[in-house]
């Protein structure tokens, strides 16, 4: 694993097929030995985490060009670099769907991605368990849940969902660590069954609220349920930016307490660590990521696992080099997905969570399978 | 200093430890013996604030333990239990460096600092594993992984030891080594040691005060020359037991004396 002491190398080699086969064998087999400067540091996790960022803007640079209207590339930085003062650069129209189309969503869709990578970074570390993902937990439906009550009963007000999705993802957040969770952690068989019986739970009572709601919006409701950012406008893009980088801090604060009770919560607190304080913290940011990136962005599934996951192999386990980084490959991860969802069978859309569960799907089987 | 009085621990009805009073002196290896179900671990696990005593009260340094946080606590006191396997993948010298975690302040962002690296290089040199430190935890041997449990205590500076049955999946070299280590621990930097275990000769041999419990009952404490006799032993354990000296040390030694029951 000689690569994965220099970071900024890890990228562009992690794409070669070699190298993951041959990290994946040996992580399943916990790994062979790296050297003291394998270890993460503050500096790793800087240079790691912009090299990231760089790429997540390129990626979403080139994303905003692609579509039904393909926008000129020059025109559109130097629209980009004006931010939206009229220069000429861009037709009237073209500048509209930029600024308030396409914009909103792949900034939706990097919240979206962050959120989920993140908030499943985190679930894992608390869990002790890598196949925990927000999704497959139930989560996600829960917070799908808060945003339909939310929805049908209490109006589409901009904060409400959000809200009431938190809300949702805070009580199966809740029920599924009380269900789950053993002496040793949670073992994948109670982890999963958990899963299901809190999404299926949910989806009895997403089916009881979908019969209450008008034919007409049915079918833009399954829809959603699969991942859906179509819906991103200018104004409530904010309130997911915004809740994204409270809730990717605060859990990347926790990343140091979250690495000792990754290895054991009773060991943890003979250790110094407040476990109930800083599991409340993390259950508190993981939901509300969780929350806001549903109620905005529908249930995008595969996320919170193959990312994380990802980083983990090519970097290190050390939650606070993987939560940050995951936020970052998580935005790009669905930035892609979502340029896929609306371009490949254009002008029709498939939903970005079908793209995401094709990658995520056999990845989960193969680590299933793997231990 | 740490100490429990009059400590009793209640599991619902269940009476796990029964008004027992314990001093963890600067230098002394406390051994805490009995049979299982003596409340030996409930003890060991109350000195350290995991579990809250229904009555009595535990006090570190003159004031009660309860008053402390846990970051506090996790700097005073310091906890080796059996090693088990992890579910993530982690190396020996993060694992260490866990036991700096009640030291990290603001300072380095929730990161390490060179004195945390430089004091888990001493402690993996202590325990011989300073060739292990990019190995991963799960890879090691028992006995290594054992070492490492104790590098993780002896990291934390704390000045109290508990050790809740550290040698029972070691072989006896390294029951040995491990013993020695803490005995080291408590004469050189002037540590407290509170050891669970089942292994009364190893106890004999490294302790200089024995604990006896049954039933969550203090029979006896003192030094093992005084406690570990015939008559309390067999009473203690329910089983009748031969002891002599050791042949080298001088030490108890004890040998369970099953056929002579009959």
């Amino acid at each position: 694993m000689a690569w994965s002491r220099s970071p900024a190398h890890f990228i562009p080699k992690l794409l070669s097929k070699d190298n993951v086969n041959q990290t994946a064998t040996t992580i399943g087999r916990n790994g062979v030995a790296f050297e003291r400067s394998a270890r993460a540091t503050l500096r790793k996790t800087l240079v790691v985490c912009g090299a990231l960022a760089v790429i997540l803007i390129l990626i979403s640079i080139i994303a905003a060009t692609l579509g039904s209207e393909r926008l000129p590339f020059v025109d559109m930085l130097r629209a980009l670099f004006t931010a939206g003062a009229n220069t000429g650069a861009l037709t009237a129209t073209q500048r509209a769907i930029l600024f308030d189309i396409r914009l909103p969503r792949i900034l939706l869709a990097a919240t979206v991605g962050a959120s989920l990578a993140a908030s499943g970074a985190s679930y894992q570390a608390l869990l002790r368990n890598a196949l925990a993902e927000p999704y497959l937990l139930g989560i996600s439906n829960g917070a799908a849940v808060g945003t339909m009550v939310a929805l049908v009963f209490l109006g589409a007000n901009e904060w409400t969902r959000p809200l009431m999705a938190f809300g949702g993802a805070l009580a199966a957040t809740f029920v599924v660590y009380r269900l789950a969770r053993g002496r040793a952690g949670a073992t994948p068989e109670k982890l999963i069954l958990a899963g299901v019986i809190v999404t299926t739970f949910q989806s009895s009572a997403i089916v009881f609220i979908t019969t209450l709601m008008d034919a007409t919006r049915i079918r833009s409701f399954t829809f959603w349920l699969l991942g859906d950012l179509s819906q991103a406008t200018p104004r409530s893009i904010w309130i997911a930016v915004a809740s994204t980088i409270v809730g990717v801090a605060a859990l990347t604060l926790k990343a140091r307490p979250l690495n000792l009770m990754m290895l054991g919560e009773r060991d943890a607190f003979d250790l110094g660590v407040e476990v109930e304080r800083v599991r409340l913290q993390v259950f508190l940011a993981a939901s509300l990521l969780v929350g806001v990136s549903v109620a905005l962005g529908g249930s995008v599934g595969y996320v919170g696992l193959v990312v994380p996951h990802l980083v983990r192999m090519s970097t290190s386990g050390d939650n606070r080099l993987t939560i940050p980084a995951a936020a970052l490959a998580g935005a790009s991860f669905v930035v892609v997905a979502d340029t896929l969802a609306r371009t490949v069978i254009a002008p029709r859309e498939l939903p970005v969570g079908a793209i995401t569960a094709l990658i995520g799907a056999p990845l989960f089987i193969y680590l299933l399978k793997r231990r | 200093m740490l100490e429990a009085g009059n400590v009793s621990i209640n599991y619902g009805k269940r009476r796990a430890v029964v008004d027992v009073s314990l001093r963890v002196a600067p230098g002394d290896l406390t051994a805490i013996v009995g049979a299982n179900g003596a409340g030996k671990s409930s003890l060991l696990r109350a000195l350290n604030g995991t579990i809250r005593p229904s009555a009595g009260e535990i006090v570190l340094d003159g004031k009660p333990l309860s008053s402390y946080s846990r970051r506090a606590v996790g700097r005073r006191i310091a906890v080796v239990t059996q090693e088990s396997l992890l579910a993530f993948p982690v190396s020996v010298l993060e694992y260490v460096l866990g036991g700096r975690y009640a030291w990290s302040g603001s300072g380095t962002w929730g990161w390490e600092s060179e004195r945390d690296l430089e004091i888990a290089a001493a402690v993996l040199r202590q325990t011989e594993l300073e060739n292990f430190s990019g190995r991963l935890m799960n890879e090691l041997s028992g006995g290594e992984r054992q070492r490492a449990v104790l590098a993780r205590a002896l990291a934390t500076e704390a000045g109290i030891l508990l050790l809740d049955e550290p040698t029972a999946n070691l072989d006896l070299a390294h029951q040995a080594s491990m013993l020695q280590l803490v005995r080291a621990h408590c004469d050189e930097r002037a540590a407290g040691a509170v050891i669970v275990t089942h292994d009364i000769n190893l106890a004999a041999e490294f302790a200089n005060k024995v604990v006896l419990l049954k039933g969550g009952h203090l029979i006896a404490a003192g030094t093992p020359r005084d406690v570990l006799t015939e008559e309390l032993l067999s009473e203690v354990l329910e089983i009748k037991v031969l002891v002599d000296a050791h042949p080298l040390s001088g030490a108890p030694r004890i040998t369970p004396a099953h056929e002579l029951r009959r």
